[in-house]
């Protein structure tokens, strides 16, 4: 097995997984029920513990400890797409990103719960379990308020168009796909990114919102190899405020 | 030391309970998935958590140890591990009841494809009423949900099935 590969693709998920946990921490006070305060609270908990575990895994391949890797690095040295650093913006806008994301982690840790590294493959097990709250609770609301007001449909699709250029970031090639499609580890992003816009079709199709042509959709790329918006280094400097007035202190 | 039995051990455990469900047992649970004792006399336990966010999992497993050192188990190991994965089903019939004794409704006994039918049904902990509705997958801790009861009007929590 190529350790670089392997390494590569799991600092991307990792990476994924606890900023968009932090995002969706910021909605902890803030959410617009208490319901949906609690799920998104909910929802940061598990990414965040995805995140942590993933970080393990890396530490056993070598890497530094997870505390270390998730609040030591600068912006240019995370892997995640550029989708999840976004700010929060409007409660629609978090709505669609959780739904488009969460469809894509579905199906990565379903194809992971079948590569040959044990122990990738039985946290995601683990998590794809997990995620099918996060699922659920993303096509509920896709659903209710993509057939509710005209405001309410408005809103979810003018979010829908601006997020889906993001989303297929996601499924940014890294230059190690060749070698993970060969040895069996992963399908490779083209794979998920086939399977996803199937399954958000699925979703979409029930709701009065539509689904630009894919081909029309111009992907932005860059996050998986350390290019990120302006808004990454200021959630980096936030998250890891604490951990870095004093790195060596037991918690 | 004398002998002491991978059961008895596992007896011990009994005491450990989920701090967030202080009325079940880590046993019960279903989340102490391995207890071996080497040729050395060390004991190893094998542990996983129900959710892998789970902030309770460290407090877990310091408790496993205090029971192990106050009975004189000197050198042992506790091991989190996801080799074996947590799933709802793993929760034996005491810990349903003791749930349900505590006011959550056990989660229901799936074929490990949990989907929305599973989880919107959930019977009333209070009253065993089924017209039930489902308001919210996420609940005061990841392993919680909120429903709520049409019979008897009162709202409750599910563990949820995973």
């Amino acid at each position: 097995m190529n350790q670089d590969a392997v390494k590569d693709l799991l600092y991307k998920i990792a990476d994924d997984q606890l900023i968009i946990g932090h995002r969706n921490s910021e909605w902890t006070g803030m959410g617009p029920i208490l319901e949906e305060d609690i799920a998104f609270s909910s929802m940061a908990q598990d990414k965040v513990g995805h995140a942590q575990q993933f970080y393990t895994i890396l530490n056993q391949m070598g890497e530094q400890d997870p505390d270390t890797v998730a609040f030591m690095r600068n912006a240019d040295q995370f892997h995640c797409c550029q989708m999840v650093e976004l700010p929060n913006g409007e409660y629609d806008f978090s709505l669609i990103r959780h739904f488009l994301f969460d469809h894509a982690e579905y199906l990565r840790f379903s194809a992971l719960a079948n590569c040959p590294m044990e122990s990738v493959a039985n946290l995601s097990k683990k998590i794809k379990s997990e995620i099918k709250y996060h699922v659920m609770h993303a096509d509920t609301w896709i659903k209710q308020l993509g057939t509710a007001t005209e405001e309410a449909k408005a809103r979810m699709q003018n979010s829908l168009n601006e997020l889906l250029p993001y989303a297929l970031g996601i499924f940014e090639p890294s230059k190690h796909e060749d070698t993970l499609i060969s040895e069996g580890f992963y399908p490779g992003e083209k794979a998920i990114e086939d399977q996803w816009w199937e399954a958000i079709s699925k979703v979409i199709d029930k709701t009065e919102l539509t689904l630009p042509a894919r081909e029309s959709i111009s992907p932005v790329y860059g996050g998986r190899y350390g290019t990120h918006t302006e808004h990454l280094q200021p959630l980096v400097e936030e998250m890891s405020e604490v951990f870095r007035l004093d790195p060596t202190a037991e918690w | 030391m004398e002998t002491i039995s991978n059961e008895t051990i596992k007896d011990w455990l009994d005491e450990v309970k989920d701090p967030e469900i202080p009325v079940l047992s880590l046993n019960d649970l279903g989340v102490i998935t391995g207890i071996t004792q080497e040729a050395t006399g060390k004991v190893k336990v094998d542990m996983t958590p129900t959710f892998a966010g789970c902030p309770a999992i460290d407090y877990m497993k310091n408790e496993i140890c205090e029971v192990l050192e106050k009975h004189g188990v000197e050198d042992y190991e506790v091991r989190v591990s996801f080799d074996t994965q947590w799933n709802s089903n793993m929760i034996t019939e005491r810990g349903r009841k003791a749930l349900k004794d505590f006011g959550l409704a056990p989660p229901p006994k799936h074929n490990l494809i949990v989907d929305l039918d599973i989880i919107e049904h959930a019977t009333c902990p209070q009253c065993g009423g089924t017209n039930t509705e489902m308001k919210t997958p996420f609940g005061p801790t990841l392993c919680r949900s909120i429903h709520y009861c049409n019979t008897c009007q009162e709202a409750f929590q599910q563990f949820k099935p995973l």
